[in-house]
């Protein structure tokens, strides 16, 4: 067997600094370049994947059913339509069935997790006055725990038909989200939080609460224009 | 034609005798925490593959070049950057699998096995070696998270890859896609290895 050779770290030839910065520098450089190049490469269909993944997940479980959507985004409290690239980022998609009628709103929020923006989007139905589902699109919780909120098939029951009616004059919601321990939901505007995943399910209850209490008046005030409006020809 | 057992011996250790995860116990955490179905298994696997063959021909190709005192952040350097790629790459292919793997893709570059093999053996030798050497530890640990993800999945959803292969009125086993069962699964392999690797040293010397 050959004897492992060793060699003291004095005994190490010493490289000038010129050398050791000109070699990492170079690797850096290159390095940067691969990096740039793939990202240019891959984004026109990462995009693409990603609208695909945003359609699946409206259509099949925020708003069932849905075969049609419109995005939105609000200015100054006004819907304005937006298509395109940009129509990713919007935050109201108006959801329509086969023969164009309004199925629901699919409304886009996020806020802070346990660790990193949680993205979500949630369905809201004008005729039942209640969330109808919800997905979580990205989120880097803790996995095993603080993922819970995206699987935890007691936790997406909160989901199903939450209570979020407004006041006569719709102007507010007649009683925000509150979230309570698991186990103790007792009214339809709570949520059941989860045991293990304190945090992360606390942190989509406020996100629900904070969204729906500034997107929910704005659609119902603009309900007429979501559900008359002119669709695509796709 | 001398050369050519030792090529095939330098790919197949990372499979069998030096198995990185199954015998060296390197990379623990992906092993452990994305084999809850095959899929994720699979992309785990090949993208670390990739990272592994990627990484060591860079490293070989300027092993000469670079000062003894700054290779190890060289190498963190080069790895770092073939794991942003492939996780390009991967959300390039599918959302949901980049979905499913979440943290653990940017937590390749800390994955042992590949700054081990970088250090261990492409600093050292060529650039055709280190291409074997990568995919055999490549493969050896892809093949290792798949025999936990098939195990897992098959006895924890009743799935394979997506599919039914358990009859429907099989009760699935919640406790294999949680961490848990990754750990047992585990050592059930390891148990599987060992006995093996007993059975033949006690044959060899009768």
């Amino acid at each position: 067997m050959a004897e492992i050779q060793t060699q003291p770290i004095s005994e190490v030839p010493q490289a000038s600094s010129f050398h050791m910065i000109a070699a990492m520098g170079g690797v850096g450089f290159l390095a940067g370049i691969l990096i740039v190049l793939t990202y240019q490469l891959t984004l026109p269909v990462i995009n693409k994947n990603k609208a695909v993944y945003l359609e699946k997940a409206l259509f099949n479980e925020v708003i069932k059913g849905a075969t049609h959507k419109i995005a939105y985004k609000i200015e100054d409290s006004n819907l304005v339509e937006v298509t395109g690239e940009a129509a990713m980022n919007a935050q109201i998609y108006a959801c329509y069935g086969e023969d164009h009628h309004l199925m629901g709103v699919a409304v886009a929020a996020s806020g802070q997790g346990f660790q990193e923006l949680i993205r979500l989007v949630y369905g809201y139905s004008p005729e039942k006055e209640a969330i109808i589902g919800l997905k979580v699109l990205e989120s880097k919780e803790t996995p095993g725990l603080g993922d819970k909120i995206e699987k935890d098939p007691h936790f997406l029951k909160n989901f199903e038909a939450l209570d979020v009616s407004l006041t006569p004059d719709k102007s507010r919601i007649t009683h925000p989200i509150e979230w309570v321990k698991p186990g103790e939901k007792n009214k339809p505007w709570q949520i059941d939080t989860i045991t293990g995943a304190t945090i992360s399910s606390t942190a989509v209850s406020k996100i629900l609460r904070s969204s729906t209490e500034k997107v929910i008046p704005i659609i119902a005030r603009h309900l007429d224009q979501l559900k008359t409006a002119d669709f695509p020809a796709n | 034609m001398t050369a050519e057992p030792q090529n095939m011996d330098v790919f197949l250790k990372g499979i069998w005798k030096e198995n990185p995860v199954f015998v060296m116990a390197l990379g623990m955490c992906p092993v452990l925490a994305v084999t809850n179905s095959v899929i994720n298994a699979l992309a785990m696997g090949l993208a670390t593959t990739f990272v592994l063959v990627m990484s060591n021909i860079s490293v070989s190709l300027i092993r000469k070049l670079i000062p003894k005192q700054v290779r190890i952040a060289t190498y963190i350097l080069i790895i770092a950057t073939f794991v942003t790629v492939v996780e390009y790459l991967i959300q390039a292919i599918s959302v949901e699998v980049h979905k499913a793997l979440g943290a653990f893709i940017s937590l390749i570059v800390v994955n042992c096995i590949i700054l081990g093999r970088a250090e261990a053996f492409a600093s050292k030798n060529g650039v055709f070696k280190s291409i074997l050497d990568a995919l055999g530890m490549g493969f050896g640990f892809t093949i290792a998270v798949l025999s936990l993800g098939v195990v897992r999945e098959v006895l924890g959803s009743g799935t394979f890859a997506g599919f039914r292969v358990m009859p429907a009125n099989f009760e699935p086993w919640v406790i294999m896609v949680l961490p848990g069962g990754a750990f047992f699964v585990l050592g059930g392999w390891l148990m599987l290895f060992a006995w093996l690797r007993e059975r033949s040293v006690k044959r060899s010397e009768v």
